[in-house]
């Protein structure tokens, strides 16, 4: 896994926050190792639980660079997808060009919540990975989804880490992000939808995968202590839906699992280079 | 400037009788949008807008309405209540055959209808019962459930509204509860799926999925206030609303 490759290009680009990723790295390793806790029946019982939003990138600012590889990342990809001749079937550009256009925006955004000049930490790609990728339109897709897929579940779960630290900071870059991660969910679905997919994940209607990890444990019937595939097994609730077969599917469909930083790294990873 | 209008097929399935509307148009004029890909769908429907004027903007609101609450249950009842609408809405489309039975779009819509009512009864069962609003009663009959683009783009709207309403309400969550702010996370990300899939729907192979209207030059999609959403939204909600503790909870966190 090249996650602390990764954070050592990132201090190489800035090495004023040597320290400060010390303690992100910190953080990050020892709470993306904790168990997830009992949960609580639902909400009334959680109010004294005491802070513990798990699988933080770091503090606020680790959060912003952790979210601006990503950026790059997506940014990058889709930009070597739009210069690559032949790629783009007719009429598909419009698409690419508008979930491009955003990502570039969120790169330009981010640098300018850190200060920084335009690609100063940006990363180095492992190219063979990256033109693998690119290698025709479907495989295009296929990444571009687990990229989008990806994105989401990143920021979804960076989201209690930033509300949690109640800083200044923190709470402009959790009015950020969330913004973010809604227009990361509308691509996602754009290429799902591209592809001809539920737009929605869940287990066996993802398409191709790339790397399984992307929608590892996706598949959730529970929700804030509230066993909800059991709550729409029940014959009388079941059938307040138009689907009633399809209960299971529909209550995992209908929330978007997050990721840890150490899992969305161990993801986009095989994309840039090995640290030196 | 995009075409909107690319997808119309003719109706198949029953007719229903027309729904005396006095203000499904002035829905579309009191989105506020001002770009240009707004713009361009406020063209698209010039024609039938200057023959009405609303009967009131948004929610009925009344100091003995029903009270979202304290803290944060004021914001889990408002994701509640707007949820409670969306689920309506979806149901009204459904009974009320916008879409020919077993076509591609009613199943979508039978889709988000189910996704809605679980989330829906998610929050019933995850707000204690002596800290939840009731069921609220609606009010659809403005909108056109014979019209199919009307009812795409309602649909569109409510989801953009839903989503914008997240990300604004989602950092007045408290620390303590942070939990919550995932959850929201969990629900704000397939309502965007939603907004995205029926844009896909109006407008296929174009960038409606994620507008110029509903993302701004930073990539940063919108996030509305309280008073932005029920303005938007409380059009359809009967039960009159009293949001003062939810208004007071907004201000004291900006």
């Amino acid at each position: 896994m090249n996650l602390l490759g990764i954070f050592s290009q990132i201090e190489k680009a800035d090495p004023e926050i040597g320290e400060k990723m010390d303690y992100s790295r910190r953080k990050m390793l020892k709470t993306t190792s904790v168990a997830a806790a009992a949960t609580p029946m639902f909400f009334a019982a959680m109010v004294n639980k005491a802070f513990a939003a798990e699988g933080c990138a770091g503090d606020a600012i680790a959060i912003v660079k952790y979210a601006l590889t990503l950026e790059y990342l997506e940014r990058d990809f889709y930009r070597a997808g739009q210069f690559k001749a032949g790629l783009l079937p007719a009429g598909t550009r419009p698409y690419v060009v508008q979930i491009a256009k955003h990502e570039a925006q969120h790169v330009d955004l981010l640098e300018g919540v850190l200060g920084i000049k335009p690609n100063a930490m940006q990363p180095k790609y492992n190219m063979a990975t990256l033109n693998a990728a690119l290698a025709d339109y479907p495989t295009f897709l296929t990444y571009a989804q687990a990229l989008e897929d990806t994105g989401v579940r990143a920021y979804k779960g960076q989201a209690a880490c930033l509300l949690e630290e109640d800083t200044a900071t923190s709470r402009t870059v959790l009015a950020v992000a969330l913004r973010i991660h809604s227009v990361e969910a509308r691509h996602a679905a754009a290429v799902r939808y591209m592809r001809d997919l539920r737009v929605w994940p869940s287990g066996g209607q993802n398409g191709t995968e790339p790397d399984p990890k992307v929608y590892m444990d996706e598949d959730q019937g529970t929700q804030g202590g509230a066993n909800l595939v059991d709550f729409f097994n029940m014959q009388e609730n079941k059938m307040k839906l138009y689907s009633p077969d399809m209960s299971t599917r529909s209550v995992y469909e209908s929330f978007d699992e997050a990721l840890t930083a150490e899992q969305v790294l161990a993801i986009a990873g095989p994309f840039f280079a090995a640290p030196m | 400037m995009e075409e909107l209008t690319s997808t119309s097929t003719p109706k198949k399935g029953p007719s229903v009788p027309a729904i005396p509307s006095v203000e499904r148009r002035m829905f579309l004029r009191a989105l506020g949008l001002t770009t240009v890909s707004a713009a361009a769908f406020l063209t698209a429907c010039q024609n039938s807008m200057n023959d009405v004027a609303p009967k009131y903007s948004g929610a009925r609101l009344s100091a003995d309405g029903v009270s979202f609450g304290e803290g944060d249950f004021a914001i889990l009842n408002y994701a509640y209540a707007l949820e409670q609408l969306e689920t309506a809405f979806y149901m009204a489309v459904i009974e009320k055959k916008t879409f020919a039975a077993g076509s591609k779009e009613e199943m979508i819509f039978k889709d988000i209808h189910d996704h809605e009512l679980i989330h829906r009864e998610f929050f019933k069962l995850a707000i204690p019962a002596d800290k939840r609003i009731g069921d609220l009663e609606f009010d659809v009959s403005s909108i056109d459930f014979t019209n199919r683009r009307e009812v795409l783009n309602t649909a569109r709207v409510l989801e953009d509204t839903g989503v914008a309403a997240y990300n604004g309400a989602g950092p007045l969550i408290s620390k303590a509860n942070s939990i919550y702010l995932t959850i929201a996370g969990k629900i704000v990300s397939v309502e965007a799926r939603h907004a995205s899939l029926i844009s896909s729907i109006l407008q296929p192979g174009g960038g409606l999925f994620a507008g110029d209207y509903v993302v701004d030059n930073n990539g940063l999609e919108k996030a509305l206030t309280v008073s932005e959403v029920l303005g938007r939204a409380g059009r359809y909600i009967k039960t009159a609303i009293n949001p003062a503790s939810l208004l007071a909870l907004e201000s004291s966190k900006s």
